[in-house]
């Protein structure tokens, strides 16, 4: 039987406290990094004969602490370790420490660990890469692999973002409000790229980069932890879980898209779903809507219906019509576009992307859904010449190979 | 007698199981509940989703909803088995068998139960759906 599994888990679990604390204390991530590192051996060490301590994070807090001031002192003064036994007796120690670090204090540790990733000099894929390393604890080579990098690069990639977060100078002061939801929504926002990362990679890369949308979601959670009554929180969080819960029913064996309304919907995972609506439900009760809570309110709709035909697009409609207000993006209006075809026909889904050409001229979802469009109208030339632009833009094989069935289809249909 | 076998662990920690971790600990839990099954001694037993997914309303005057679980703790209410067992003992011995099935971080909180009403549903459902 593997009797250490549960070490690992234990200490990935507490990393992000334990990380955020000693960040705190030494103001240096290698430092900290290096703690928690020495920290987390000794875990390794002495856990499998004394058992997990009463509260895992404030252990390696501690032990963290103490081995790199030891290792301070040891470079200063050349004087010795003190012995295992030592460090691993620190019940009365340990439950002080960890009274100390609760409330407000833990939250805003995770909140800056999580905050100093987002730098806004650093480009969107060294954010997520710094993320997984620094609060995730993934290796470099696992998360080189997500990136289908080499692991040298990576390792270069996220010393260069360290080296760029240590120059802009870390946030240590204690977040006002304002500032404190600021970094909330920083930090949202870069989740989810740690999360879409994943799941909006190319059939051929999922199983590879599935591992992010894994800790996207294992990221989200945490962050709802330390911040359990925000409702964009549990709307970001909800929209994952349910976006996440089709992971298995969107590709076919061959690796081709399987739309929304073809997937076989016994193969969604029902626990998932059952979460996301849950939390989406907790978050609508606030009534303080945003983005993130319309976007899994929608997801939810897809969710509930058992059969693609149940689905309330009209409800679907309203719902981007908010989110247009929210969140005015051409995407989204081509979004809701889509529900606009189901509830009132093709013609008034096409007008509303007249507006768009311009803007998404060079985005392939456009030309796909425009070309799907024509097709219901029976426009087939115009069909034609708007799913050839968007075989032209696919961004992956199984993109254009989804589009050429379209166009298979109008080829036997005109035949 | 009927005791309440409650699973408390850290949700973080259980949520950093590897794939592989878990169903493993999964697959020797079921053993464990399967003998307890055949010896005709297992009741209803439920694993929760995470306290992140709870709301706790507060009695008062006003009442007051309030968004998660009811406790800020470090080990989080994950589940229950009801068991029926002859003492104490056994019911102790049935917590150890979990114990080592699932072995870490965590605890399990045996309580005898006062009363059980077996209510059906009127739609036997999927519990996550």
């Amino acid at each position: 039987m593997n009797d250490i599994g549960w070490i690992d888990a234990v200490l990935t679990a507490a990393r992000p406290q334990a990380m955020g604390a000693l960040l705190r204390y030494f103001r240096d991530l290698d430092t900290a990094e290096e703690a928690f590192q020495e920290a987390s051996l000794r875990a390794l060490k002495t856990w499998p004969q004394n058992g997990p301590p009463r509260d895992a994070a404030a252990w390696l807090i501690f032990v963290g602490r103490n081995a790199a001031m030891d290792d301070v002192r040891r470079r200063a003064k050349q004087v010795a370790l003190p012995d295992e036994a030592a460090i691993s007796d620190l019940d009365d120690a340990e439950s002080e420490l960890a009274d100390r670090l609760d409330g407000e204090q833990y939250r805003d540790d995770i909140l800056r660990l999580l905050f100093v990733c987002c730098h806004p000099e650093l480009p969107a894929t060294q954010q997520i890469a710094l993320a997984l390393r620094i609060v995730c604890g993934l290796s470099v080579k696992q998360i080189a692999r997500a990136f289908l990098v080499g692991e040298a690069a990576m390792e270069q990639r996220i010393t260069r973002a360290k080296a760029r977060i240590g120059d802009a100078g870390l946030p240590f002061e204690t977040p006002g409000a304002v500032e404190r939801a600021e970094r909330l929504a920083t930090v949202a926002a870069m989740i989810y790229l740690v999360f879409n990362e994943g799941y909006s990679a190319p059939s051929k890369e999922a199983k590879t980069r599935a591992i992010l949308a894994e800790e996207g979601i294992r990221l989200v959670r945490l962050l709802l932890r330390v911040f359990p009554q925000e409702p964009e929180v549990m709307g970001l969080a909800a929209l994952m879980l349910l976006q996440q819960a089709r992971a298995s029913a969107r590709f076919d064996d061959k690796g081709g898209i399987i739309l929304l309304e073809d997937q076989d919907r016994s193969l969604w995972d029902d626990k998932r779903i059952a979460e996301g609506l849950a939390l989406i439900d907790k978050a609508m009760r606030h009534r303080r809507p945003g983005p993130y809570q319309v976007q899994a309110a929608i997801a939810a709709l897809h969710a509930r219906a058992r059969r693609a035909a149940d689905t309330d697009w009209a409800q679907i409609d309203l719902l981007y019509a908010n989110l247009e207000r929210l969140q005015p993006s051409p995407v989204v209006t081509l979004n809701r576009a889509v529900a606009v075809n189901k509830v009132r026909g093709p013609a008034a889904a096409l007008e509303m992307l007249e507006s768009l050409g311009a803007k998404l001229s060079s985005y392939f979802y456009f030309h796909g859904v425009k070309g799907a469009l024509l097709q219901q109208l029976d426009r087939r030339a115009e069909a034609r010449t708007a799913f050839d632009r968007a075989i032209a833009l696919a961004n992956t094989p199984a993109e254009a190979a989804h589009i050429r069935q379209h166009l298979d289809h109008l080829g036997k249909e005109s035949a | 007698m009927l005791y309440a076998i409650l699973c408390y662990n850290s949700e973080a920690a259980i949520g950093a199981w590897s794939k592989e971790y878990h169903d493993e600990t999964m697959a020797r839990l079921h053993v464990v509940n399967d003998k307890l099954a055949r010896q005709g001694r297992l009741g209803p037993v439920a694993r929760l989703l995470p306290t992140t997914a709870a709301t706790t309303l507060r009695k008062g005057r006003e009442e007051l909803v309030i968004d998660g679980p009811f406790a800020e703790t470090k080990e989080q209410l994950l589940g229950f088995y009801i068991v029926d067992c002859a003492s104490l003992d056994e019911a102790i011995a049935t917590a150890k068998d979990l114990a080592k099935a699932n072995p870490g971080t965590g605890s399990y909180e045996i309580r005898p139960v006062a009363e059980l009403h077996n209510y059906q549903l009127a739609v036997e459902r999927k519990p996550a759906a």
